[in-house]
């Protein structure tokens, strides 16, 4: 079982329980293999997915992840909900903690979001995406996924590119890496830095095709253009002249090295369409690891153990 | 009828006072201070193991009223004046209406003799709605009794206003009080950039946001020769822009305020609201320049931007919550505690930062311990220890930066013109 009882930031797992969370999404990921893809295992237990913010693939993973340990998994998204009507997140969370729920995963437009529900509510909180701050559950999914393609992760040098400032994927990805003994690089022009890269532990560098040879993973960021104050580079064309992956920066790559991207990608600015199809791509495996990833954090964080053995 | 406040240490910088000396007070004004008064007949109040110093004044308040009364009033706001030991508070004119006509600056007066314990200076807007697009009615608000001009929580954007509302503000010997932040580099932040701006996922300040304007007001105070006294300068190229401002002879004055002086950024390690204010609390090395500022005369006064806010108000997510502690309450506890008891600064020179510094900063009208003067007078207790709970304010609101602390030192007396409005550390009316 895990430490604390909610994964809100990366701070809440340490290195030993993030090994026990990729060893046990494993297992299920065996599991999601099978005809019948169902566990007993968080029967009678409610998973409740509040999103404020659209989203596909997360809330589908998070759902499909509850689902298959047999929890009722409820949605409860922004547009259906009491807050269109002006009520404060503190009186939504109020109200669901009247509702008594086991575990809610939470994706919001604002940083800190998980703390505020963590504070009035008295069930586990998964942090689904804050603003542009963590993204945990991402994290664990792409380091599960490293590990599946590289067989490692202690000592991989991984590059993460593009808009590092308005990632909540950076924001958890590159704490995860250092905790699991591998070297986040943040690889972006000054524009789409944070003010500070170094106290999340990244080494800083703004030429890609300078750090391309010693990658061993290359992870491209969308550009999330809704979140910038103003534009941060001249056109999309120099961007991908500058940071976009193609298949001529691709040969610059180790031919052991890996390129993933958390989705949604815009083909043709970070990343261009035969990059993405190619077979160094892992870009799929990341959404099939999602489930299993998620299906362990909640089996771990609802202490599913009590209830029957993992798999 | 005769007041007689027998054997207090009497402090006051202009006067040239710090010495154990008794204080008659006759028709609210001051008619002696020496050693062994007596009075004939009157009230004697025992001021042995207390402070005695000229009335404090806050050049930096939000009253709120009109149009925000349910943050805070001129009734109640004057209340948390007085419970902090203020006799005085210059308002800021950004309630609804903005504070930007002579009949609004009369209406905060009248609501201020009719419902206030201390003294309100009103403060009236530069530009019209403080929108930064024309002047207000500058001459009409000095003639209703305005004593300075700012767009306080905003900041007039374009240099050309500045300098047009400098050149004429001028005309009336007028301060112009400005609130230094650049729009396009503050962008939406809602704390410092830096550190923790990048830890917490939080749009950030940068320092230049207000470096750049202190820099280009200093500059157009020399430019036209108008008094210029910055608000709640937070970072220590600030200090340094004002430090080299002075040594070349410009007028100009700034404050700090009790938050920037006694934390920093790092104090924000949850997503606490009451942290949220603007200017965002900053790095160590600022707040470390601010006190260096205070201790060498850069940082004419101490001023609390006491800015109240509704629990629902601030109970929302960090991005949405407005920015603003209040202030008025703990400043001089603050000060006794981090300055005072840590022999960093002496009573005298609290005298000069919360008295002759505020009202000097903005041409207030002096107050002095001395034969002559009004009886504005605030009695501190030193050795008073004060528990700052949700419980304790007088203000209407209680969105305080150090709720939850423990604080040495409290004003436990204060007279306004001669009449008690805080005895024993309560507020009397």
């Amino acid at each position: 079982m895990l430490a604390s009882r909610h994964i809100m930031t990366m701070d809440d797992v340490t290195a030993d329980e993030i090994a026990l969370i990729l060893e046990t999404a494993e297992s299920f990921a065996e599991v999601n293999q099978r005809r019948i893809k169902k566990l007993p295992t968080l029967r009678g237990r409610t998973v409740v997915n509040l999103f404020f913010e659209p989203s596909t693939r997360t809330r589908t993973s998070f759902e499909i992840a509850a689902k298959r340990l047999s929890a009722d998994g409820i949605n409860f998204s922004a547009s259906s909900s009491a807050t269109v009507k002006g009520e404060t997140l503190r009186d939504t969370a109020k109200t669901l903690a009247a509702m008594a729920c086991d575990l809610v995963v939470v994706r919001h437009k604002y940083a800190g979001a998980p703390q505020m529900l963590a504070e009035v509510m008295d069930c586990s909180i998964v942090n689904g995406g804050d603003g542009v701050h963590e993204h945990p559950t991402q994290a664990l999914l792409d380091l599960y996924t490293m590990r599946q393609a590289l067989g490692k992760l202690a000592g991989l040098r991984v590059g993460i590119v593009g808009d590092i400032c308005h990632s909540r994927v950076a924001g958890s990805l590159v704490p995860a890496l250092r905790k699991v003994g591998a070297t986040p690089v943040v690889i972006a022009p000054p524009t789409l830095l944070p003010a500070r890269p170094d106290v999340l532990g990244a080494e800083v560098m703004w030429d890609l095709d300078e750090a391309l040879p010693a990658l061993d993973v290359c992870y491209l960021l969308r550009v999330q253009f809704e979140r910038a104050d103003a534009m941060p580079f001249p056109s999309n064309r120099e961007y991908a002249s500058l940071y976009g992956m193609n298949l001529a920066r691709m040969a610059k790559l180790p031919r052991h090295a890996i390129v993933m991207h958390p989705g949604p990608m815009n083909r043709g600015v970070e990343i261009s369409a035969d990059v993405a199809d190619s077979d160094r791509s892992v870009i799929l495996e990341q959404v099939e690891s999602g489930v299993a990833v998620r299906m362990a954090v909640m089996y771990l964080l609802l202490g599913g153990a009590d209830s029957g053995a993992a798999a | 009828m005769a007041l007689l406040l027998k054997g207090g240490r009497v402090v006051d910088a202009a006067a040239g006072l710090d010495a154990v000396l008794d204080i008659v007070v006759r028709d609210g004004e001051i008619v002696g201070v020496g050693e062994g008064l007596t009075i004939p007949k009157g009230e004697t109040v025992d001021c042995s193991e207390k402070v005695v110093l000229p009335g404090l004044a806050d050049v930096h308040t939000h009253l709120r009223e009109p149009g925000r009364e349910y943050k805070e009033t001129i009734a109640s706001g004057t209340r948390a004046a007085a419970h902090g030991g203020f006799t005085a508070v210059a308002c800021m004119p950004n309630t609804d209406p903005v504070c930007d006509s002579g009949s609004k600056v009369r209406f905060a007066l009248e609501r201020a003799a009719a419902e206030g314990i201390v003294r309100v200076y009103p403060i009236g807007a530069i530009t019209k709605s403080i929108a930064g697009e024309q002047l207000a009615e500058i001459g009409d608000m000095i003639a209703e009794g305005a004593v300075a001009f700012s767009d306080d929580g905003k900041g007039v954007q374009s240099a050309g206003m500045t300098r047009i509302a400098m050149d004429y503000i001028k005309r009336f010997g007028a301060t112009l009080v400005a609130h230094c932040e650049d729009e396009s580099l503050a962008g939406h932040g809602v704390v410092n950039e830096g550190a923790v701006s990048t830890r917490m996922g939080l749009p950030g300040i940068p320092a230049a946001a207000e470096e750049t304007i202190v820099a280009r007001d200093i500059a157009l105070a020399e430019l036209t020769g108008c008094r210029l006294h910055l608000a709640h300068v937070s970072t220590a190229g600030s200090v340094a822009l004002v430090r080299g401002a002075k040594a070349r002879g410009v007028h100009v004055t700034c404050e700090a305020t009790p938050h920037h002086l006694f934390l920093d950024e790092d104090a924000i390690t949850a997503y606490d609201t009451n942290l949220k204010m603007n200017p965002p609390l900053r790095a160590a090395k600022d707040r470390e320049a601010l006190v260096a500022g205070l201790l060498d005369g850069t940082v004419d006064c101490i001023a609390t931007d006491h800015a109240p806010h509704a629990p629902h108000e601030k109970e929302l997510e960090f991005e949405l919550a407005p920015f603003g502690t209040t202030g008025l309450e703990t400043a001089l506890s603050l000060v006794v505690t981090h300055l005072v008891a840590t022999d960093t600064l002496g009573w005298a020179e609290v005298s000069n930062l919360m008295c002759h510094g505020p009202r000097a900063a903005l041409g207030l009208p002096e107050m002095r311990l001395e034969a002559g003067f009004p009886a504005d007078i605030t009695i501190v207790d030193p050795e008073a220890r004060v528990e700052v709970t949700a419980e304790w304010f007088a203000s209407k609101s209680r969105n305080s930066a150090f709720l939850g602390t423990s604080l040495l030192g409290k004003a436990s007396e204060v007279l306004v013109g001669g009449k008690w409005v805080l005895r024993n550390g309560k507020v009397a009316g």
